[in-house]
């Protein structure tokens, strides 16, 4: 068995036949991340006690004849902004470097009650804010692929965990990109779902109109299942949609022959890259299976990036508000008033990027400029809504690059933060209108590097979607 | 120019962040790097469109209403547990007022 490649279904398999038992395969999984951890640092820490605990659970319904679940045994990290009651989670940063959740995330326990076995918490950038992993406060991480070169960001642990295959499938989370591109940087699947679709009670909060959680997988089986476990309405979550979950792996059927794709002509205008080479190969693939492939347009994708930096560092500014010295976060040596211990604890624990994004959404908000900035911006998103509502009264699903490059070296874009915005491009439009996203594998250019191609879908058509990947990972494979 | 110096130090008070000068220097930079290119929103026309403040999804009137019951809570011990100064049941922090 090589838990480099291993799957769903062959955990499955093995545990029934019991050619394996679940602690056996979570002592396996621990030992072998571990061991791997240094070439990467995918994960920040590891959750030994609760992950043999949870194997002992799946070992134990096994015995007795009981179904162990549709995760059972299998190895999942964690994105290190989503909390677990008694396992430390830090958000990347410097300031929740000790904190221990008093309660777990709803995705955490269903994906617990499904039969996994959480291995640890993953890297990424400080709050979730970030493009290249650079941005947190313990170290950056490694593209498995290339270690010289980012993993992508923000959920860049969880993608280079699932990739080198020190975990078999992750959870991320996603405000503008950050499942997407680091599963296109890593050559990994990974889903952004419809807004609402998966609950985010115990997701810490960056931007809350646009924060999603979503799985990154080997497969797009894989990722379909592990979204079917944690999909849901939550009590929990206000936001969190009633609309029932359908059955995703009914969709993984091949009957792709007639489906009406776009192609946004705003993104392929300036690809003239390998990238862009990929992706019309990719295309050509969807053609040859039947696909019907048509030119879309969606004329506000220019101003998306404008758009979405103001509404996400508005609503950051105000969610960071709670990190301040007092209920969760360590605290400033520094003396004074309670004033100044606010400023000196968010001032000295607080990275570069969490300030600028701090600064950037406090100063659209501020008296005068809430008109001009905030307000301008939601009348922008609602236009870049619609664009993609009248393009699905078109076509059945988008296909689109995921990032304009693939995975750079460390170092390489850190100084540049509007560039590094910039790259966000492809990924954002769709993050603001709540539809469901996802990149699957694409091919790799001619240094190695994997390029995603990027499928978006209409609100709550994940079947679609998935469909589509999978018909698309099939084709690749033969 | 969008933005000045003083106008940054003013947006950090208002943050409750302390910045150095050195990051005042940065951000100042940064900020106006951004900004200009925010300002390209203005080139769009925006009449009559409503602003879109949430994801909306088709869902019955009552789709996000519980039971109101009693539920289990963290309690005061829990609670505290993070804070980097507890005490008596609360969390303790500095004074309020320098007299």
């Amino acid at each position: 068995m090589d838990l480099r490649s291993l799957t769903i279904g062959q955990v499955r398999d093995g545990l029934l036949a019991r050619q394996f038992s679940a602690t056996e395969l979570t002592r396996d999984a621990l030992a072998f991340a571990g061991s791997q951890n240094s070439l990467t640092s995918a994960y920040l820490h590891f959750s030994p006690e609760r992950a043999l605990a949870a194997a002992a659970a799946v070992d134990e319904k096994i015995a007795s004849g009981e179904d162990p679940g549709p995760l059972a045994g299998v190895p999942v990290a964690v994105k290190d902004v989503i909390v677990t009651k008694g396992v430390r989670t830090t958000c990347g940063s410097k300031l929740l470097a000790n904190y221990i959740p008093p309660y777990d995330a709803t995705a955490i326990t269903r994906l617990e009650e499904a039969g996994g076995v959480i291995l640890g918490k993953t890297n990424c950038d400080e709050f979730a804010m970030g493009s290249s992993n650079e941005n947190s406060a313990f170290c950056p991480v490694r593209n498995p692929v290339a270690p010289d070169r980012v993993p992508g960001g923000s959920s860049g642990g969880s993608a280079a965990a699932v990739a080198q295959g020190t975990a078999t499938l992750a959870l991320g989370s996603d405000t503008g990109g950050s499942i997407r591109q680091p599963a296109s940087f890593c050559g990994v699947v990974g889903v952004t779902p419809t807004y609402g679709r998966v609950s985010r009670y115990g997701l810490t909060a960056f931007a809350s109109s646009l924060d999603h959680i979503g799985p990154l997988a080997r497969t797009v089986r894989d990722a379909a299942t592990l979204l079917q476990v944690i999909a849901g309405r939550d009590p929990m979550d206000a936001t969190s949609a009633a609309a029932t979950v359908p059955d995703y792996t009914q969709s993984l059927d091949g009957r792709v022959k007639g489906l009406k794709l776009g192609l946004p002509r705003e993104y392929l205008r300036d690809l003239a890259s390998e990238t862009g080479t990929l992706i019309a190969a990719g295309v050509e693939t969807l053609r040859g299976l039947g696909c019907e492939i048509r030119e879309i347009s969606l004329p506000a994708t220019d101003y998306a990036i404008g758009c979405y930096y103001i509404i996400a560092t508005a609503e950051a500014s105000s969610n960071l508000a709670r990190f301040d010295g007092v209920r969760y976060t360590s605290r400033s040596k520094a003396s004074g008033t309670l004033s100044d211990m606010y400023r000196h604890t968010r001032g000295e624990g607080f990275g570069a990027e969490c300030k600028r994004r701090i600064m950037l959404g406090t100063y659209v908000l501020s008296a005068g400029y809430y008109d001009a900035y905030y307000l301008k911006a939601q009348k922008v998103r609602s236009l870049i809504a619609r664009d993609f509502a009248r393009a699905f009264s078109e076509v059945d699903a988008i296909v689109a690059p995921v990032s304009p490059f693939p995975a750079f070296k460390l170092g390489e874009k850190i100084d540049d933060p509007l560039a590094m915005y910039l790259s966000d491009i492809y990924t954002i439009t769709g993050s603001l209108a709540g539809i469901p996203c996802m990149s699957v594998p694409c091919g790799l250019t001619a240094g190695g590097l994997p390029v995603g191609m990027q499928i978006l879908a209409k609100h709550f058509d994940e079947p679609t979607m998935f469909r589509l990947a999978d018909a698309f990972e099939r084709a690749r494979a033969n | 120019m969008k933005i000045t110096e003083e106008e940054v130090r003013y947006v950090a008070d208002l943050a409750n962040l302390d910045l150095t000068d050195a990051e005042v220097h940065k951000f100042r930079a940064d900020l106006d790097e951004i900004l200009g290119h925010v300002e390209r929103l203005n080139e769009i026309d925006t009449a009559g469109v409503e602003p879109m403040a949430q994801v909306l999804f088709e869902g019955g009137a009552t789709d996000t209403w519980r039971d109101d019951r009693e539920r289990a809570c963290l309690g005061t011990d829990v609670a505290l547990a993070n804070a980097p100064l507890a005490g008596a049941g609360y969390f303790k922090v500095p004074k309020v007022i320098e007299r």
